[in-house]
């Protein structure tokens, strides 16, 4: 079993409060997406799994064991660094050994374990080559490779695919979600790339300022949100959200997503919207209109119907199923 | 269980004790040949050399300090030594700046061949010069003058190495645009290459400062009468026979070390800076 | 960048202060000690023999200059190691943000601060004999008996290494412990997760990485060595005699007891000697050392 568990955990740099009461459960060979913005402590969560960083308060279990004082090389995590950081001085072959020598595997098992690994990542041809002489794509599977060839029970990513064009973002997208199929572990994986975090995982934790906002399935955490930050957040172009008065009654915001949203005719219910700007992206086109009051709403469909021209008075709605409603502090309703 | 995290805890802060430990320990090895002359020059002579009480901050005097300074001409000392350095920093930043100017924004015939020739000076240690620039600043009468000790010292390879660098960081479009708005050399110099070059320049002026006021082969070669004698090589007088009047030449020490302690403490930064200037870059 | 018309006249005028100097005062210096290195002269340096060019292998292979030679040679095999592992070892002890680790950052930069001159003065007191403070403490503690340290053969030489070790530990702290400050964390971390304890993270990530930097310093330190000439003159003079332990080349050359004081041909020859050796060694120390040194992304 190689679960994850987080309960209450906090951690605070000073006065700085990097994560808040997080209680995390992350099930065996499960895929978990810790996603959110810059600076959200979704990486200080990932650190504190791997043991470089303790919390301040709470505790974290791997396998059932509580992991509270315990060394990261003694936890059976591995860990692959946003920059990667191969040691720039050793071949890949040495690169990918490493860990097994470090911890005082035999030779002749060291070796098998890394024509292994250099075989899934396909870096049988590299490995006498240094760091410096491979592309961004080949280094991130060195660093892969550095992970596998420890068989942990836990991969902790640290958002790996920043660095990478993406062309080679998207292929290596696949590779990783393959790479789970295989090796059946568990994988924590942290971005802020809410495309990665839909097509990769699971399931995803969304967390904002520290705090966990909602953890569930893609589907669960798109279809829904929630709170309006969760709902915001995935999803491009993002939810519209509006004061619900304009479509129905309530003191509530009402949020609908850019596909929702239809033109109507202006009997049926609608508010008045002015259209500022029509984007023709080849398979969707967005429309981008304006309120009376200013507040900008997207459109989007996929390019069958027509679209109304800049300049043009249009009334938009959306159905009552597609409207997600939240409370005054933001909270999903119902 | 917990008591993992307690125990991790307690060797943790063995750990940091021993660290600790060790720094104090360094320290105290470093310090001590430090102390023991401060200590030494605030002493009277006989009280000096009475060991270990001589570790004791009892008994302090100005006397020592005050002996040191009159008997060792040691205004005279600094002030020649601080002439001098400044002198020559400042003619060294001068001689750098528009050398380096000169390589990186104008491209004139046989730049490459001049380049390489102050390249090849950087490899000229100062022992194999002195020899003959002794003789050649006697024959133009500059034995035992400032001249003497300033003139040679006015260029080198390596602030004109270290400036170009900087130079070679001004963006290209900068340049472009500037001589678009008609800015002329010196206008670019002033406005565009200095500026940026000025961080830099205060770590080639304090290395500087500091390298020719520490000099002791070169001004022992040019001068030796008591007027120009700059500290380094002035110190020496004040070793005395008389075993009374020993810690003279702590004392002198004290003073003479004193205004590079305060320069540097003045200008850390620009130390790092120029110390790793070249380390880093490899 | 593109040529204006008077550009050759402004970089004449702007490289002409420099390149004088730099002509005057150092390739003309050099090119005439080479010249000079073939004649035998008196002090005056205007009656002069040929003496051939020969005279720079009667130089080299001369006892007294194999000796300085191998006085110097010692001298920087006492200095340059014990350096860099102080240094080092010394970086890494205070590479920890715990409190109060500046005042002994500052404390271990300090002896930057001192040149050669101020240094040997400082341990010429301590290490006098009667007088000092080292030789009495020495013998309290029945570690020597009556230490000769700079007047005894034996002793000399490690003595103004140790000075030199001392002065020169401001300066390698500096610069390794910025070195060190520029190396990533993450590669520690990756180590660490890999199973690294602190020494196996030291050999396989601190000591790589650092390598550029450590070839600049001992390169340095071997200069410095091999030019050490104010701690020689202010310690010992060269002695003590009659073994003459402490004269190193430069001693030798420019020293108070320099055999080659009244003769400017002879002192020619062995400066020039000196800058070829100078100059062997770093190119041979860049060499060697390049192989092993890596340089990073």
């Amino acid at each position: 079993m190689a679960g994850v568990q987080l309960v209450k955990v906090t951690k605070n740099f000073g006065s700085v409060v990097a994560v808040d009461d997080f209680s995390l459960d992350i099930a065996d060979k499960e895929f978990m997406v810790l996603l959110g913005p810059s600076g959200c402590g979704k990486s200080t969560v990932l650190r504190m799994i791997a043991g470089l960083e303790a919390p301040t308060s709470g505790e974290v279990f791997i396998g059932d064991q509580l992991m509270n004082g315990v060394a990261p090389k003694d936890r059976d995590v591995a860990m692959v660094f946003q920059s990667y950081a191969l040691y720039p001085h050793k071949t890949v072959r040495a690169n990918i050994e490493f860990p097994l020598k470090a911890r005082g595997v035999d030779s002749k098992l060291r070796v098998a374990a890394v024509a292994d690994a250099a075989a899934v990542l396909g870096l049988a041809d590299l490995l006498d080559r240094k760091p410096g002489q491979l592309s961004g794509g080949q280094r991130q599977r060195v660093a892969l490779a550095r992970a596998l060839v420890r068989d942990p029970q836990v991969f902790c990513m640290d958002e790996p695919l920043s660095n990478l064009d993406a062309k080679l973002r998207g292929e290596t997208r696949s590779e990783l979600v393959a790479l789970h199929q295989r090796l059946g572990s568990t994988f924590v994986y942290v971005t802020h790339d809410q495309v990665e975090a839909m097509t990769m995982g699971s399931r995803i934790a969304v967390i904002v300022a520290g705090v966990l906002q909602q953890v569930g399935s893609p589907t669960d955490v798109y279809d829904r949100p929630a709170n309006i930050f969760v709902a915001t957040f995935l999803g491009t172009p993002p939810m519209n959200i509006f004061p619900a008065q304009l479509f129905e009654a309530g003191e509530h915001s009402v949020g609908v997503r850019p596909e929702h949203m239809r033109f109507v005719d202006s009997h049926s219910g609608g508010v008045e919207a002015t259209i500022r700007l029509v984007e023709h992206l080849g398979h969707e086109v967005h429309v981008t209109g304006v309120l009376a009051d200013g507040t900008v709403v997207v459109a989007r469909h996929g390019g069958e119907e027509a679209s109304p021209q800049s300049g043009d008075m249009v009334t938009v709605s959306a159905e009552a199923r597609h409207r997600h409603r939240f409370d005054v502090s933001g909270r999903r309703l119902a | 269980m917990a008591t993992n995290t307690a125990v991790a805890k307690q060797q943790k802060s063995w750990r940091i004790y021993g660290r600790y430990a060790l720094l104090m320990l360094v320290t105290l090895i470093v310090v001590f040949p430090i102390y023991a002359t401060v200590l030494s020059a605030f002493k009277s002579g006989p009280d000096s050399l009475d060991h270990p009480r001589s570790l004791l901050p009892t008994g302090l005097t100005l006397d020592t300090m005050r002996a040191a300074w009159n008997l060792g001409h040691m205004g005279r000392l600094l002030w020649n030594s601080l002439f001098v350095s400044v002198a020559v920093t400042i003619g060294v930043i001068i001689t750098s700046v528009l050398a380096a100017y000169a390589f990186t924004f104008i491209n004139f015939r046989g730049r490459r061949f001049v380049f390489g020739f102050c390249l090849a000076t950087l490899l000229v240690p100062v022992e194999a010069t002195v020899v003959i620039n002794q003789r050649l600043i006697d024959s133009f009468g500059w034995k035992n003058s400032y001249q003497g000790l300033i003139v040679p010292l006015l260029a080198t390879a390596f602030g004109i190495f270290l400036i170009r660098q900087v130079f070679m960081t001004v963006p290209k479009e900068l340049i472009e645009a500037a001589s678009l708005d008609g800015v002329g050399h010196f206008g670019l110099l002033r406005e565009v290459a200095m500026p940026l070059a000025r961080p830099t320049l205060g770590a080639l002026a304090l290395f500087t400062f500091l390298g020719t006021w520490n000099q002791y082969l070169w001004p022992q070669a040019v001068v030796d009468d008591q007027e120009h004698r700059t500290i380094q090589i002035g110190l020496d007088a004040l070793r005395s026979a008389d075993i009374n009047r020993f810690n003279l030449i702590t004392a002198g020490t004290v003073i003479g070390a004193l205004p590079i302690f305060v320069v540097l403490v003045a200008f850390q930064r620009q130390l790092v800076r120029g110390l790793t200037a070249g380390a880093i870059k490899g | 960048m593109f040529r204006r018309r008077g550009d050759g006249l402004i970089a004449s005028a702007m490289l002409a202060p420099a390149i004088a100097i730099l002509s005057i005062f150092v390739v003309y210096p050099l090119g005439r000690a080479v010249w000079l290195g073939h004649l035998r002269c008196d002090a005056t340096g205007r009656k002069c023999r040929t003496s051939g060019w020969m005279q720079y292998f009667d130089v080299l292979r001369s006892s007294d200059f194999q000796h300085a030679l191998k006085v110097t040679f010692v001298y920087a095999l006492l200095t340059v190691p014990a350096g860099l592992v102080i240094g080092v070892g010394l970086a890494v002890l205070a590479d920890k943000q715990i409190r109060g680790i500046g005042f002994f950052r500052t404390i271990f930069s300090s002896t930057v601060a001192t040149s050669v001159a101020v240094a040997s003065l400082i341990w010429f007191v301590l290490l006098q004999p009667q007088v000092g403070l080292l030789p009495d403490m020495l013998s309290m503690f029945g570690v020597m008996k009556n230490p000769g340290l700079l007047n005894d053969a034996g002793t000399a030489l490690p003595a103004i290494a140790i000075t030199s070790i001392w002065a020169n530990l401001g300066f390698t702290f500096i610069i390794v412990t910025a070195a060190l400050q520029s190396i990533p964390a993450e590669l520690f971390e990756s180590a660490m997760m890999d199973g690294a304890g602190g020494w196996k993270r030291f050999t396989n990530v601190t000591i790589p990485m650092l390598s550029p930097t450590l070839l600049f310093v001992s390169v340095v330190l071997v200069t410095r060595a091999f030019q050490a000439y104010a701690e020689v003159d202010l310690l010992t003079k060269g002695g003590p005699n009659p073994e003459r332990s402490t004269e190193t080349v430069t001693y030798l050359i420019y020293g108070q007891t320099s055999l080659v004081k009244n003769d400017i041909g002879l002192k020619s020859t062995t400066a020039v000697l000196l800058f070829v050796i100078l100059l062997v060694l770093s190119l041979v120390q860049f060499r060697s050392l390049e192989r092993r040194v890596h340089y990073g992304n």
